[in-house]
């Protein structure tokens, strides 16, 4: 089963509820993805012993002058224009590669070889029993999808029956759609105020567009005013667990620990969050 | 003409609220969100739109059935998983990246303009605003981004105003590179969290590589006094400028309710202290 938290606006709990699921689903072999690879921080709150970090590359072209004839077919296909063609000179501006190899394809003279770029890097660890994967944008990078994708690789086992817990950006564009793709739940996290609620209304359309199935969990639900639980009445979204305001969970999240081991109170909530995600799932 | 960008890296932190109170308080600017994924800022500006303009981001390819003989060409070239088993591209993994526009020997398949947005110009009772609203499930968003910023910085040219005031997205990735482009200044939202502290110090990072000086403010300074200071020595260290720190208090999220800006809706403490930043980051350029 395949559960990715998501939420339209950033810092209203996504990462909380990540990894307070995973904490309390341990025992049952849960994997955490942290693809929130542009600011990963559930490995703040789990910190789990890296296994292995490895640098994750991407073909861009490399251009051998000796072959090349500057014919400029490579620069007429490439759609991003990275890789130019003037005269009796050729330039390749990796940033804007998106490594679809048809430069290299469609060479005449098989003057295209294979470069790399290094787009970020990506750890296994476990903590405890959790096992972790994350993804870490490099700095200066811009293109985090293929980083999300390979993240996805590493710790998503088809044959395995266990619990993929998916840490994902905030947004609804590219980034957002790797990190929910394929999941079988997605649980939107909001706050009841106007910049949660517009922003909820951008996740669900996402959601749906991908024609994928979500739950609402509402954080600091005694914020801010009811127009979000008017909203999911309309649009028939569950509402899978309501988390009043509550400095203490402020200010342990403030200092990176789980809320479910500082607050022991709160399990049962977590606890019903799983309940009602399993029954969702099943309901298929 | 100067060029302010506010961001946070982490979401949630109050920067798209500071913003608005920047732009409450700023004479002479034109404000531009470039959180163009979840743009929030107009829920508290109330724009009246003077102009809407789609936005063509990039291309898509489209398979013509009837001259498609199914040789699987396509499928063979397309890296990015797009087209399936009925020759029928998905919109969403498409990254119109032409390849297998060039290799189909049928001419069966098209590049087409995609449609991924649209962006606005604006008035507000806060002045000028350039917004724009990304498709869901669209790339390109640093395109968008790049776009919203050159036309405010026309419209301030044109009516002569002296700054830009960005919104940012959160995170590092394409949006944000396009908002840092030719900035005068970042300045970073944070909050005294373990999470917002990680995710400054890749802010910080980023604007030293793209060469854009940072300053930084903490907003609910006193969520966790120790932590701030912690935060505020990692910026001393980074010779980063702080300009403020704002208090954790329930109003902010009352005059968010009412459509309003802090300092629109308040005197109190909060407001006092985001005056200060104001004045502090007027200094500071
Ligand atoms: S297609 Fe090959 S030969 Fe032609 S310009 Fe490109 S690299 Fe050179
Ligand atoms: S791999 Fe694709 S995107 Fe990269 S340079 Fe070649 S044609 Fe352009
Ligand atoms: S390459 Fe052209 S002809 Fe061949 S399957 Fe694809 S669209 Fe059809
Ligand atoms: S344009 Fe590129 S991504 Fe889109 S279907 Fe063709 S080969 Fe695939």
């Amino acid at each position: 089963m395949i559960i990715a938290v998501a939420s339209g606006k950033g810092g209203t709990g996504k990462t909380t509820v990540v990894t307070n699921l995973a904490w309390l689903l341990k025992s049952e072999g849960v994997t955490l993805l942290d693809c929130d690879v542009e600011e990963p921080n559930s490995a703040l709150f789990l910190r789990p012993k890296w296994e292995e970090s490895n640098s994750f590359r991407q073909f861009v072209p490399e251009v051998d002058l000796e072959k090349c004839t500057y014919c400029g077919q490579c620069s007429q296909l490439c759609q991003f224009g990275a890789i130019i063609t003037v005269k009796e000179n050729i330039l390749v501006f990796p940033e804007l590669c998106h490594s679809c190899l048809g430069c290299k394809r469609i060479c005449p003279v098989d003057a295209i070889g294979d470069g790399e770029r290094e787009l970020g890097t990506v750890s296994v660890g476990r903590a405890g029993a959790i096992r972790f994967v994350q993804g870490e944008l490099r700095i200066g990078e811009a293109q985090a999808p293929p980083l999300i994708r390979e993240v996805k690789l590493r710790g998503i086992v088809p044959a395995r029956k266990n619990v993929v817990l998916i840490d994902s950006p905030p947004g609804t564009s590219c980034p957002v759609i790797e990190a929910v793709k394929g999941s079988d739940l997605v649980v939107l996290v909001t706050e009841p105020t106007p910049f949660g609620l517009h922003d909820l209304k951008l996740a669900v359309e996402m959601v749906r567009t991908l024609k994928l199935r979500c739950g609402l969990v509402i954080n600091r639900s005694t914020i801010g005013d009811r127009k979000v639980w008017s909203y999911c009445q309309e649009e028939n979204i569950p509402i899978l667990l309501e988390i009043a305001d509550d400095r203490r969970i402020a200010e342990v999240y403030s200092r990176g620990e789980l809320v479910v081991e500082a607050l022991p109170e709160y399990r049962k909530a977590f606890r019903h969050l799983y309940q009602q995600i399993l029954t969702l799932t099943k309901r298929n | 003409m100067k060029e302010i960008v506010i961001l946070s890296g982490k979401g949630g932190t109050g920067k798209t609220t500071l913003t608005a109170s920047l732009a409450a308080l700023w004479k002479n600017k034109v404000t531009a969100d470039c959180d163009v994924d979840a743009a929030d800022l107009h829920l508290i500006l109330r724009p009246e739109i003077k102009q809407r303009t789609d936005f063509y981001g990039g291309k898509e390819a489209v398979i013509d059935l009837e001259k498609c003989t199914q040789c699987g060409q396509c499928q063979e070239v397309c890296v990015f998983d797009a087209i399936d088993a009925d020759f029928v591209v998905s919109e969403i993994n498409c990254e119109g990246c032409g390849a297998c526009y060039y290799f189909c020997p049928a001419e069966a398949i098209s590049l087409i303009d995609r449609h991924s947005g649209e962006w606005y110009l604006s008035e507000t009772r806060f002045g000028p605003l350039v917004h724009a609203r990304l498709g869901i499930a669209e790339e390109n968003s640093g395109k968008l981004v790049s776009l919203v910023k050159g036309q405010a910085k026309m419209l301030a040219e044109q009516r002569h105003l002296e700054t830009i005031l960005v919104d940012g997205s959160p995170g590092i990735g394409c949006p944000v590179i396009s908002s840092l482009a030719g900035a005068d200044l970042v300045l970073v939202v944070t909050e005294p969290t373990i999470s917002a502290k990680h995710d400054m110090e890749r802010i910080f990072s980023l604007a030293k590589h793209f060469g854009v000086p940072a300053a930084a403010v903490v907003n609910k300074y006193d969520l966790n006094e120790n932590l701030t200071e912690e935060v505020e020595s990692l910026c001393h260290r980074e010779g980063v400028e702080l300009l403020g720190r704002i208090s954790y208090d329930p109003v902010v999220t009352e005059a968010m309710v009412q459509g309003k800006a802090i300092v629109e809706y308040t005197d109190g403490t909060v407001a006092q202290e985001v005056r200060n930043i104001l004045g502090n980051l007027q200094a500071a350029l």
